[in-house]
């Protein structure tokens, strides 16, 4: 069967439930950090197929915003990280319970 | 060939899913370092998914950001922090079945919406000029104010995360 849009969509949607599994039941930040890199990579994954079988280059473009967008919040999200490990020595999120009441 | 590509479409898409599962889960390791090359593993696969949508600009970008840039920043600072003490905790049992029960609904919703509402007959349509180029040329004039905005971020994002991390935060 000769994949369509349909099958993109379907990767990208699997894949962004991927990253949503590593966001809820993992409790390292690092993988965290990851499962939402994942996410991002599926959604800009909808806009490149969108992008190709509807003939409008506009979606790409996005993607190429999307990306950058995540390269400079990857470096202040890793940034908080080492500022948090420098107080804590921990990337543990069952560690971080300073805002419980 | 139409098959051929096909084939690869499949292989492709395979490999990204389980690959992207064992970046999340994976059942030997718990260590980060695994996870991120199997995110490196993941991200290869989906350029090579840019590859067969004909978005071949986008495929170089993803490689050279994220396979490069952005992972190597991921590896370094993994490596900079001591994590030894987290990785002999065990996975959390209710949260994986729990989160994996919820994800997976999400994922049956978003799969039955979209085989529900796209019409299978889709076919790719054809685009006059080369890809790459009328890609420069929208996002050198329709796009400018957005590329302009975006450079300022990225100098924001840099100087920020070099305050962040500095050792005297007064």
């Amino acid at each position: 069967m000769t994949p369509g849009l349909h099958h993109y969509l379907i990767v990208s949607a699997l894949l962004f439930s991927l990253g949503l599994l590593g966001v809820v039941a993992r409790r390292n930040l690092f993988v965290i950090f990851m499962g939402l890199e994942l996410m991002l990579n599926a959604s800009n994954l909808a806009l490149v197929a969108f992008s190709r079988y509807h003939n409008n280059l506009n979606g790409q473009v996005m993607v190429f915003f999307v990306i950058t967008v995540a390269a400079a919040e990857v470096a202040v999200g890793l940034a908080l990280l080492v500022a948090l490990y420098r107080k804590r020595q921990t990337a543990h999120v069952e560690d971080l319970t300073s805002l419980k009441l | 060939m139409p098959q051929f590509t096909d084939l690869f479409f499949y292989a492709l898409a395979g490999l990204t899913l389980l690959f992207g599962f064992l970046t999340v889960l994976n059942p030997l390791s718990r260590s980060p370092v695994t996870s991120a090359m199997f995110l490196v593993l993941t991200i290869l696969c989906m350029a090579g998914l840019f590859v067969l949508l004909h978005a071949f600009f986008l495929a170089a970008v993803q490689i050279l950001v994220y396979a490069g840039a952005v992972m190597v920043v991921f590896l370094f600072v993994i490596m900079l922090l001591d994590l030894k003490a987290d990785q002999r905790r065990h996975f959390n049992k209710i949260a994986v079945g729990l989160g994996g029960l919820s994800t997976l609904a999400i994922a049956g919703t978003l799969v039955a919406s979209i085989v529900k509402t796209i019409p299978v007959s889709q076919t790719a349509g054809r685009l006059a000029e080369g890809e790459t180029k009328a890609l420069g040329r929208l996002l050198f004039e329709s796009h400018i104010l957005p590329f302009e905005i975006l450079s300022v971020l990225l100098l924001v994002a840099m100087v920020g995360a070099i305050l962040i991390t500095k050792k005297d935060l007064r």
